[in-house]
């Protein structure tokens, strides 16, 4: 009777929570920093992670993800800051008092134990009841569709399949959070591309927070509901994939996630929330706030957004000349160069219309197409002295 | 083109014995087989060695006498090997956990002992323990006792010196067993909500069980044979199956019926090992 309640009270607390997309914190980092004898692996780290969501930690290798992780998993303590779930400290919490688990990079299976007595493990140290165990571990092996595999050991299984039982493993304790450390990184391209969809199925099926550690950004950008970027130990954005991706708020972010056209620039005026820019080759708009007269600044536009018309074009752009398309499959990357020697991608559907090689261009963008960003320099850097302009370009057009 | 493998094949049979080889054969391989033959032997009221067969000295070796030389030899091997395991394991994960520098340093206290003679040391803690010695001496002087105590000549003196002599034979396997564990398997136990204890019981211990096992025979089998420690810390009093062999090959001079004793040691050896390599255990682990 009590259970129907709850179950009930549950079913309506999460549709509630869809139709008003009211967002829980479950986990909240405040000021947390960790550092190794003088090397400070992580800066002032502060992540709220929702209940339910799928979060992405996404940076380089060494950036801190991995320690990020195991702090909130407890097998790290940080040098300084808070960490709570659901208002609770966490950090004075041991790792087998945390109701979170881990799917770890390398599996970390028992090899001493079958497939069936690794999923049970966590239960048993719950002091489940045998007959309460068994069922659970055959419905979690008929999630990750290994059904009947339970009486293998690790070393019979495939590198897939493992994976698929360190993740049942984790998931059969209904844990508030599920931290994942690259999982896919030794899997080959394909098993990773089909282990992506369903762990996404999974996560969506459970609705169990996860916290997902990549350096691949197509995985972040694929799986994720939210991405944080790191780069040195500092979180340089948080946002979703659309956010990284179409506004990104700092030249590490932008070059990072995908492919990107950066160019420097120097305020030449400030209007209402639109400013000029003054590249090196040529004069542009783009959107932005906050911006100094003067100041200099990234701007970032996709190839997918870079625009080109005929050399005696009327509108603010750019001089180039083509140099070559690359085909990557249904795509053609057009490659132009600009005076002062940088080159710009344009990327387009093959059969859309692309200039080309050797025909001189005016490149242009939309303001909205373009991403500004303080750049925190304090000279502008000249490409002019050691450019080869080749003898493609033609000056006197 | 032919490689080094092609080459050998090719060659005759004899030259492959190595020099290494041949050394087994003449030192090891012949002395082996001579034991075994004169197991099977009979000496005369001279005490000479008769080449006839007979397996009378096997039989001999089932007398109750026997038996409870055995037994004894059994007992006082098990209770060193336990005493080796319960102090060794501890002592052994303190040694991996500690930072290289001192992990180096606490490794070669173990080894040194390989290095010094065991009888001295042994005859050492016979002095330490005598009845005129240190230990009691300090006793008699703090009052504990007025008249000096028998802590030689029994059991417990043998399991002492037995387990002193042995221990870095357990320390070592122990150690590489230990070492070898991966630690991501113990933070998997934790993270799957296993405490302290259950993590050693149901992780950490079934992970280097091959270590204590090959521990264990490492110093089971050699407690047997240390007829030393019990000759002088047990005084006659607590005879193992080593002080038997020494006997017959010394004073009572029966080699045959050595020979035969030798014999039943050796396969006692062999089948503890062939259990060790059945539960998993690896030949090169036991050094
Ligand atoms: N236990 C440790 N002791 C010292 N330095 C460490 C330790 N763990 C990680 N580091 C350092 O911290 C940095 C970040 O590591 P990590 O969190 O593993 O990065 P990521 O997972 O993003 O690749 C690296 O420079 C690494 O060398
Ligand atoms: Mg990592």
């Amino acid at each position: 009777m009590n259970d129907q309640h709850d179950f009930l009270f549950f079913k309506f607390s999460n549709v509630r929570r869809m139709i008003m997309s009211e967002k829980e914190v479950l986990v909240k980092l405040r000021g947390i920093n960790k550092q190794y004898g003088t090397n400070q692996v992580v800066k002032d780290l502060n992540l709220d992670i929702y209940k339910g969501e799928f979060l992405t930690l996404l940076g380089p290798s060494g950036c801190g993800k991995t320690t990020t992780l195991r702090m909130i998993a407890g097998f790290e303590t940080p040098s300084s800051g808070e960490m709570t779930i659901n208002g609770e400290d966490l950090i004075n919490k041991e790792p087998f008092d945390r109701n979170i688990n881990t799917v770890f990079q390398s599996y970390a299976l028992f090899p001493h134990m079958s497939i069936y007595d690794n999923i049970a493990f966590g239960l048993k140290m719950k002091n489940m009841k045998k007959a309460d165990i068994k069922p659970k571990v055959e419905e979690i092996l008929e999630l990750v569709q290994l059904t009947g595999f339970g009486g293998r050991f690790p070393h019979q299984l495939s590198g897939g399949q493992r994976q698929r039982i360190a993740i049942a493993r984790a998931l059969v304790n209904n844990p508030q959070v599920l931290l994942l450390d690259e999982p896919l990184g030794a899997l080959d391209l394909k098993l990773r591309k089909q282990m992506q969809v369903e762990l996404k199925r999974m996560q969506k099926k459970l609705g169990i927070t996860f916290v997902y550690v990549t350096h691949d950004q197509e995985e972040a950008l694929t799986m994720s509901d939210r991405i944080v970027v790191m780069n040195s130990g500092y979180l340089e954005q948080l946002g979703t994939p659309d956010e990284i991706y179409e506004k990104p708020r700092t030249k590490f972010v932008a070059t990072f996630i995908g492919e990107t056209n950066l160019f420097e620039a120097t305020i030449a005026q400030v209007d209402e929330d639109e400013v000029l820019l003054n590249f090196e080759t040529g004069c542009m708009r783009g959107l932005g706030k906050d911006f100094e007269l003067d100041e200099i600044v990234y701007a970032s536009v996709r190839p997918e957004k870079m625009n080109f018309g005929s050399s005696n074009f009327y509108k603010p752009s750019m001089p180039a000349v083509v140099k070559e398309h690359i085909y990557i499959g249904s795509i053609v990357k057009c490659i132009a160069m600009l005076p002062n020697g940088q080159e710009v991608k344009i990327q387009r559907l093959s059969g859309e219309p692309l200039p080309k090689p050797n025909e001189v261009i005016n490149l242009y963008w939309e303001p909205e197409d373009a991403t500004i960003m303080h750049s925190r320099e304090d000279t502008l850097f000249s490409l002019i002295e050691n450019v080869n302009l080749g003898g493609a370009y033609d000056d006197s057009k | 083109m032919m490689t080094l493998n092609d080459k050998k094949q090719k060659m005759p049979m004899l030259t492959m014995l190595s020099p290494i080889t041949s050394m087994l054969i003449f030192l090891v391989v012949i002395p082996l087989i001579y034991v075994l033959v004169l197991s099977f032997c009979k000496t005369n009221e001279y005490y000479q060695v008769m080449f006839t067969f007979s397996f009378d000295n096997y039989k001999n070796l089932l007398s109750p006498s026997y038996f409870q030389v055995y037994m004894n030899s059994i007992v006082i091997a098990a209770i060193t090997t336990v005493i080796c395991i319960v102090l060794g394991y501890p002592f052994a994960y303190y040694i991996v956990k500690q930072p290289p520098k001192i992990r180096t340093i606490l490794y070669m206290l173990v080894i040194i002992p390989f290095w010094t003679n065991s009888l001295i040391r042994i005859y050492g803690w016979k002095s330490f323990l005598g009845a005129s010695g240190l230990l009691n001496n300090l006793f008699v002087w703090l009052g504990i006792t007025h008249k000096p105590l028998e802590l030689l000549f029994n059991r417990g003196a043998v399991v002492l010196g037995m387990t002193y002599t042995l221990f870095p034979f357990m320390v070592l396997p122990l150690y590489t067993a230990i070492e070898k564990l991966d630690l991501t398997l113990i933070e998997a136990s934790y993270d799957l909500g296993a405490r302290k204890v259950n993590t050693f019981l149901h992780v950490i211990l079934p992970l280097t069980s091959s270590g204590i096992f090959a521990g264990a025979i490492m110093v089971f089998i050699p407690t047997l044979g240390f007829f030393f420690v019990s000759d002088i810390l047990g005084g006659g009093k607590s005879d193992m199956i080593g002080n038997l062999i020494e006997r017959q090959f010394g004073s009572a001079n029966n080699w045959p019926l050595g020979s035969a004793l030798s014999i039943i040691l050796i396969l006692l050896t062999l089948i503890m090992v062939r259990l060790y390599t059945k539960a998993g255990g690896k030949l090169e682990d036991l050094g």
